[in-house]
């Protein structure tokens, strides 16, 4: 099944909720003028469809494969790799100086939307290089930065992410992987990783591992880890590739989906010679892998978006096709496309609108990172840093479930042939299912929220936002199709409100009435967001069809699918206010032995 | 040397076009438009040549309504040297927009023009012809391989019975068919540079040539419709149909 980019609904999302018109006024960012964004999402595109989806299916059948330490990607990888790198996409979010063109966060996201639509197993190697490039750019010394960001911002290089060890998965500070200081200033690695995505592959000619380790002396827990620069290839002084160092990728996983990630287990000196570059000072890793970790975390929620997009489109092309029954209550005794049925429009238009949502939040949580980069008014600057610290975990959380039950539900519309891999749409599904666990699992996302981003300053943010969804909702008009929408947003930010005033009540022997409820919290956030970020794109698309502008159907259809959200999903945010709040009580009534029965 | 590469916004080919109620046209209103394919094969082939050393610079021109400067900031994204948009809101016929490529050519003295061997929207196929006519220049048309050497260009062509190989004295026009090259997707970089790249405005005026239409459009209709088919029980009764309908004797 071919991919489309969504190029008119990507547009219509910068302009509408991330606000990118407004975006060239910053000194950062002026060269994001509407035509050149228009030209990249155009032409991004077209890479996209024409060179990493026609990966998709062979990277899924023969994915990546491992033979003594070597790990080789399927037929076609290196090449588009190639055509990556020789096109620049790489280098569209990072610093000028180093080579990058220095353009929004959010255009990289929706240029990374599209590649990851496209290939999602692919677009992990460049995802990983990205978030490596944001932790050298904001912690490595000069020196460092030069030595290693020019050719990981081309892509030449490719990055990795160091931090899980089989006894350290969400609680990475138990990790034990030693680092010894060395007379020359450099420090020798031991120890091993899992699960290191594009940790070993054959597609650039060097990978520099950004690598969570702790010293000797240092104290246990998150404030004993540093970061280190682990390179595959030793880099010289002049820049050239030297010898190689002892470490080395000793298998790669067999999963469920992506299969064309290698997803790696790294050994790190097997040879006592492993060379490691220690990045900002001693006991300051886990500040640096924050900064990776909430771009990562964008991108992740990014996945469910591209995921859920990519399984629309599928699942629309069959229901157009598919001929299958004559309609409910009739007319005529004729078969007709699917399409035409009641019940499989119900699952096109919850794919259709919920994906649409999600976009929004993800757009407008990287928007806010990009605001909070380039704002001089510090009063902004913060309020758009705290936003997006605010969102971070409901994007990443919500977006990636999202991208998982959307997918599920794309196989639904394809019937028995959805649950045959020929038609790609269980590959899909698959794929998806991983977003959900790393990058911090939904569980985790939910306890960052309730736990750190609500009390964050006081609260402050989750206020503002609160009173900026209810100033919107009053602005809305009281009847026609704007006026439809408010009953229904009005309810949601209610019974939201409710929910987050009683979770920030919560605190002692109390907490855990929070964190049973919190999963079920952050879905409430993630929904009531999608119901007002579909409203504020049916009001842009109001006036826009009112001032007789734009692609009438398109606007119209925008209209529609903000109603179709309100009315069919966001009234269960508002029945999720009981669920949310009843407490621990029944979670821990069963003893440990009740769960199974004999 | 220096090459003249014309491009034309039409209808994006994953369009499915309709005819507009009226029948006086398509309708364009809210149509993805994009350049006309064969002729992103000119620039591919146009830049490879530069790329090469032969030619040193690329210019691209668009005739046509103001947002053809989206069209040229592609070619100028792949990375063609300047643009030359020449505004006129009437129409493009073939022999109005070869006696504005022939007043170019006269100023730009290109070595060559290559240009796509038709446009997708009304399949013309004439422009090429018609430029070389005018100019008095030799043509390749169809070209699915170009090899420059010195003051001569071998073309191989494409036609009905297989390739054609011939010698062109330069300067020539060639025109791109499909299987030329496989154009290249626009780089980040490039798609930057495009935006200060220089693109001069003109209009038909500027070059004597009136951009009044020639051609009177009557209706444009939809093609007939399929009808439903018959099915038959033998091989006979199939020899019989076909011969009713007059397809075999």
């Amino acid at each position: 099944m071919s991919y489309q980019a969504p190029i008119k609904e990507q547009q219509f999302v910068l302009e509408t909720i991330a606000c990118i018109n407004d975006f060239a006024v910053f000194p950062a960012f002026e060269n994001a003028t509407p035509d050149v964004v228009d030209a990249i999402l155009s032409e991004a595109g077209k890479f996209s469809a024409g060179v990493f989806a026609p990966l998709n299916k062979v990277g899924d059948r023969h994915g990546a494969t491992w033979s003594d330490g070597v790990v080789t990607l399927p037929e076609g990888f290196q090449a588009a790799y190639k055509q990556y790198v020789d096109n620049g996409w790489g280098s569209l979010g990072a610093d000028t100086v180093h080579g990058g063109q220095g353009l929004p966060f959010v255009l990289a996201t929706a240029v990374q939307e599209q590649m990851t639509s496209a290939n999602m197993a692919f677009s992990l190697c460049s995802m990983l290089t990205l978030g490596a490039i944001e932790a050298l750019q904001v912690h490595a010394s000069d020196e460092q930065k030069k030595l290693y960001l020019t050719k990981l911002v081309t892509g030449e290089w490719t990055g990795t992410m160091n931090l899980t060890e089989p006894q350290a998965g969400s609680d990475v500070g138990a990790l034990r992987t030693k680092a010894e200081a060395q007379a020359d200033g450099t420090y020798r690695i031991n120890g091993s990783k899992i699960y290191i995505t594009w940790g070993e592959h054959d597609c650039a000619e060097n990978i520099i591992h950004l690598v969570l380790a702790r010293l000797p002396d240092a104290p246990p827990g998150t404030k004993g880890i540093s970061l280190f620069i682990v390179p595959k290839f030793i880099v010289n002084s002049d820049s050239t590739i030297g010898a190689r160092n002892d470490v080395r990728c000793v298998s790669i996983e067999h999963k469920l989906g992506i299969h064309a990630s290698p997803t790696c287990t790294m050994s790190f000196g097997d040879n006592h010679a492993c060379i490691g570059y220690l990045v900002g000072a001693e006991g300051a890793g886990m500040r640096a892998m924050f900064t990776m970790m909430n771009h990562a975390r964008i991108n992740v929620g990014l996945q469910g978006v591209a995921i859920a997009e990519r399984a629309m489109q599928g699942a629309v092309l069959y229901a157009k096709d598919r001929v299958q029954s004559a309609k409910f209550g009739g007319p005529g005794r004729e078969a007709v496309r699917i399409i035409e049925h009641v019940d499989v429009r119900r699952m096109l238009m919850i794919l259709r609108s919920t994906t649409e949502a999600i976009r929004a939040l993800t757009y407008l949580n990287a928007a806010c990172v990009d605001r909070a980069h380039a704002e001089t008014d510090p009063d902004k600057q913060k309020a758009a840093h705290g936003l997006a610290d605010l969102l971070t975990p409901v994007t990443k959380a919500y977006a990636t479930d999202m991208g998982v039950e959307m997918s599920a539900l794309a196989i639904q519309v394809f019937g028995g042939m959805g649950y045959v891999e020929e038609t790609g749409a269980a590959q899909h599904y698959r794929d998806a299912r991983i977003a959900p666990i790393y990058e911090g699992t939904n569980g985790i996302q939910a306890l960052d929220l309730i736990g750190r981003k609500l009390p964050m300053d006081g609260g402050v943010h989750w206020r503002n936002l609160f009173s900026d969804v209810r100033s919107f909702t009053n602005s809305l008009p009281k009847s026609g199709d704007l006026g439809l929408l408010k009953p229904y947003l009005e309810d949601a930010l209610e019974a939201l409100n409710t929910a987050t005033v009683w979770m920030v009540g919560n605190d002692g022997p109390d907490a855990n009435d929070s964190a049973a409820g919190a999963s079920l919290y952050l879905r409430m956030f993630g929904i009531t967001m999608g119901g007002w970020l579909l409203a504020k794109q049916a009001v842009a698309a109001q006036d826009k069809l009112a001032a007789a502008e734009g692609d009438q159907s398109f606007l119209k259809a925008k209209i529609i699918t903000a109603r179709f959200f309100c009315e069919q999903i966001l009234p269960q945010a508002v029945a999720m206010l009981g669920p949310v709040t009843r407490g621990d009580s029944l979670m821990m009534a069963l003893s440990d032995e009740q769960f199974l029965v004999a | 040397m220096r090459i003249l590469v014309p491009v034309k916004r039409v209808v994006d080919y994953n369009v499915k076009v309709r005819v507009k109620a009226d029948q006086t046209g398509i309708d364009l209103a809210n149509v993805k438009m994009s350049m006309n394919p064969f002729d992103e094969i000119a620039v591919e082939e146009a830049l490879r040549l530069r790329e090469k050393g032969v030619a040193t610079e690329v210019v691209v021109v668009s005739i046509g309504i103001q947002q053809c400067t989206e069209t040229l900031r592609t070619a100028l994204a792949m990375g063609a040297d300047r643009g030359i948009l020449v505004k006129t809101d009437v129409g493009t016929e073939s022999l109005m927009v070869a006696k504005i490529l022939a007043k170019i050519c006269a100023d730009e003295q290109p070595g060559m023009v290559i240009l796509g061997k038709q446009a997708i929207d009304d399949d013309a196929n004439q422009t090429g012809q018609m430029l070389a006519a005018l100019l008095g220049w030799s043509q390749g048309t169809f070209a699915s391989k170009i090899v420059v050497d010195g003051a001569m260009v071998v073309v191989t062509r494409e036609v009905d019975g297989g390739l054609e190989t011939i010698n062109l004295k330069l300067p020539a026009i060639i025109s791109a068919d499909l299987r030329l090259n496989e154009p290249r997707y626009a780089s980040l970089p490039n798609i930057m540079k495009a935006k200060s790249k220089k693109i001069d405005e003109k209009t038909p005026a500027d070059y004597c040539v009136s951009d009044a239409t020639r051609l009177q459009t009557i209706k444009v209709t939809e093609p007939p419709k399929r009808l439903a088919g018959v099915k038959v029980k033998t091989v006979e009764e199939l020899v019989e149909k076909l011969k009713e309908a007059g397809a075999i004797a």
